[in-house]
């Protein structure tokens, strides 16, 4: 029976594949590709010349090579919202459709990027260390935090989660600035064009950008030093927009005042002279780890896939912009 | 204003501590307590009380003062003071509202973000090398869950107005209906624990609202519940609280206060569905220097004679 069912390749099984993985198996036949002994590309050599469509995550490289051995693929699914880890150009020569997980993880993400924010300003998982270490009736009171209203808080891509974080952010009364590609019609958050003069102007930076060749290592020194020795720089959105060495180096030296960071260069390595700061607030790539996230996405990926293969619109298609 | 004397019956910031000792002459009650003669010899001189969330002046303290004209709380709560009293002996009573209601809606929220997504787990995960071995569960979404809150004053307003932003739908318990909020009102606990996912207590304690989160409140709650505490540890009875997280009859909760700080359960402190604060909703710079000026500005008027800023009764 599972042959007549429309074929998807999967080369390493995204999480939500996983948790998903009998719903999934009874509507498509998926081509295991991590589980065969043979190597990635005589595997797809062999078996996958005939594929139209691929399920991946966010962390599966699918690259020129990769692509050159899928003569017959049509679309990418992909369970992330960003699109770094897909080579577009070859992509769009070829006119390969690409569907990801749209604005269904916009909720979750900005929450926790305003929970991130929260944490490190008024210092709750330190403080939470602070109480389980049996330290409360010794060392009497924990230091004082800073309070976040009043703050500014420069959004660094005010895309779907940007403006997320931004409207809650107004709700505790900070005062909202941003940096994107282009000046947004219709918002009327004071536009900064460079980034630099941003974090000059903020008290707080919020990166909720796509990873792209413009935004690598986009918050660097120069960012850091603008943002100032009291200034927090939260990121949500890939860990190579910020230069990390820099990064670490400030926050060690005290240039920068504090940090939360779900996301990392080198996933699952963090730098480990983070571990021995209290000012910095540590995520395992998680913004859209919730069962409702999940379950929205098992829904998206589904209703993507079964699109494609009735030959209807996609649900969540990536345009060019 | 030098030789007017000052029982400071807490620990406060060290800004407040200088101020105070600028204006004038303060003793620190742990220094009097282990000193009675000391304690007999100022009884007769203390006109005015600083008090604290955890320490403010009760019946016996206030009968030992016989020239008490005030008592300034650095604190909203006033459930520390016997306001009975205080009103028998004419004694003026302050506290700091509406400088910290930012702060500690604020540190509500946060404590409902880091325990339904499991922050501090997260961070300790990561700090662990955890992270090397596999990903992290998935945990609960904030955003436009029900939430309930036990007291619209001014700072479960606060709440309120930053959850709409979540999406949140918001219900609310009172002594009395507000009117003018949108909010759907219960008159009964009961049945806003049972209407809502999320509960937060940002009431007053008074001996109405002492244990108002009881079992019969958990019951109600659910085992998908979850309480954030950002009231007063009296406000819940913790051992009916801890025997739920433990049992798995509640799923989590967030906690800012207990009922004998600064000592925690200690069942609660290997729990991963709790955040425990060390009652810290005001406690930033900004707020701490604010809460300190308006503490100044009320015993000024005082000893001024002019009316003060901010009186309880």
């Amino acid at each position: 029976m599972a042959d007549q069912l429309p074929q998807v390749l999967v080369l390493r099984p995204p999480p939500v594949f996983t948790l998903f993985e009998t719903q999934f198996s009874q509507k498509f036949h998926f081509l295991r590709a991590w589980e065969s002994p043979l190597p990635t590309a005589e595997f797809l050599a062999t078996h996958a010349a005939s594929v139209k469509a691929v399920l991946c995550s966010g962390s599966t490289p699918i690259t020129a090579d990769i692509l050159r051995h899928l003569p017959s693929l049509q679309l990418i699914v992909t369970t992330s919202a960003g699109l770094n880890h897909i080579n577009l150009p070859e992509c769009r020569r070829r006119s390969i459709s690409i569907a990801n997980a749209g604005e269904i993880f916009s909720d979750d993400c900005a929450d926790l990027a305003v929970g991130l924010l929260m944490d490190v300003l008024r210092k709750i998982s330190a403080a939470d260390r602070f109480i389980r270490a049996g330290l409360w009736p010794i060392r009497g009171d924990y230091p004082l935090g800073s309070k976040l209203g009043g703050k500014r808080v420069g959004i660094v891509g005010l895309g779907s989660i940007g403006l997320e974080v931004a409207k809650r952010l107004e709700a505790f009364g900070c005062i909202i600035l941003y940096n994107s590609r282009r000046k947004k019609a219709n918002i009327s958050y004071p536009f900064y064009s460079n980034v630099c003069e941003l974090a000059a102007n903020s008290n707080a930076l919020i990166i909720c950008c796509a990873l792209t060749d413009e935004t690598r290592h986009m918050i660097n020194k120069e960012v850091m030093k603008a943002l100032g020795k009291e200034g927090v720089i939260i990121n949500i959105g890939r860990g190579a927009i910020i230069d990390e060495k820099e990064l670490v180096q400030c926050l060690v030296q005290g240039e920068i005042g504090g940090a939360g960071l779900d996301v990392f260069e080198n996933e699952p390595d963090v730098p480990k002279e983070l571990f021995t700061l209290d000012n910095v607030v540590l995520s395992p790539h998680v913004a859209v780890f919730t069962q409702e996230s999940f379950s929205d996405l098992y829904d998206l990926m589904v209703g993507n896939l079964e699109a494609f293969f009735s030959n209807k619109t996609l649900l969540s298609p990536v345009l060019d912009e | 204003m030098e030789n007017i004397c000052v029982l400071l019956t807490y620990p406060v910031p060290e800004y407040l501590v200088q101020k105070l000792e600028k204006r004038f002459t303060v003793f620190k009650f742990r220094e009097v307590a282990s000193n009675p003669q000391l304690l007999r010899e100022i009884s007769n001189s203390i006109r005015a009380i600083v008090g604290t969330s955890v320490c403010g002046a009760d019946a016996g303290l206030i009968d030992a003062l016989p020239k008490l004209e005030i008592v300034a709380s650095y604190s909203v709560g006033f459930d520390k003071i016997d306001l009975v009293k205080c009103k028998e002996r004419g004694i003026t009573v302050t506290n700091t509202p509406d400088v910290l209601t930012d702060d500690v809606a604020d540190s509500a929220i946060g404590l409902a973000l880091a325990t339904l997504r499991r922050m501090c787990v997260c961070d300790r995960f990561v700090r662990s090398g955890k992270w090397k071995k596999g990903d992290f569960e998935l945990t609960t979404k904030f955003s436009g869950k029900s939430i309930g809150i036990v007291g619209l004053g001014r700072i479960g307003s606060a709440i309120a107005k930053r959850a709409e932003a979540f999406g949140s739908s918001i219900s609310y318990h009172s002594r009395s209906e507000k009117p003018e909020s949108n909010y759907k009102y219960y008159s009964n606990i009961i049945d806003l624990a049972t209407n809502c996912q999320i509960l937060f207590v940002a009431c007053a304690l008074t001996k109405e609202t002492h244990h108002i989160v009881d079992r019969k409140v958990i019951d109600a709650l659910g085992p998908k519940g979850i309480i954030i505490n950002i009231g007063r540890g009296a406000h819940i009875d913790e051992p009916e609280l801890v025997s739920a997280l433990l049992e798995g009859r509640l799923a989590g909760a967030g906690l800012d206060v207990f009922e004998h700080e600064p000592e925690v359960p200690e069942e609660l402190l290997g729990l991963e569905n709790v955040v425990l604060q060390p009652h810290a909703g005001s406690d930033t710079v900004e707020t701490s220097v604010a809460m300190s000026d308006l503490v100044i500005d009320n015993l000024e008027a005082c000893f001024q004679n002019k009316p003060v800023l901010t009186p309880v009764i």
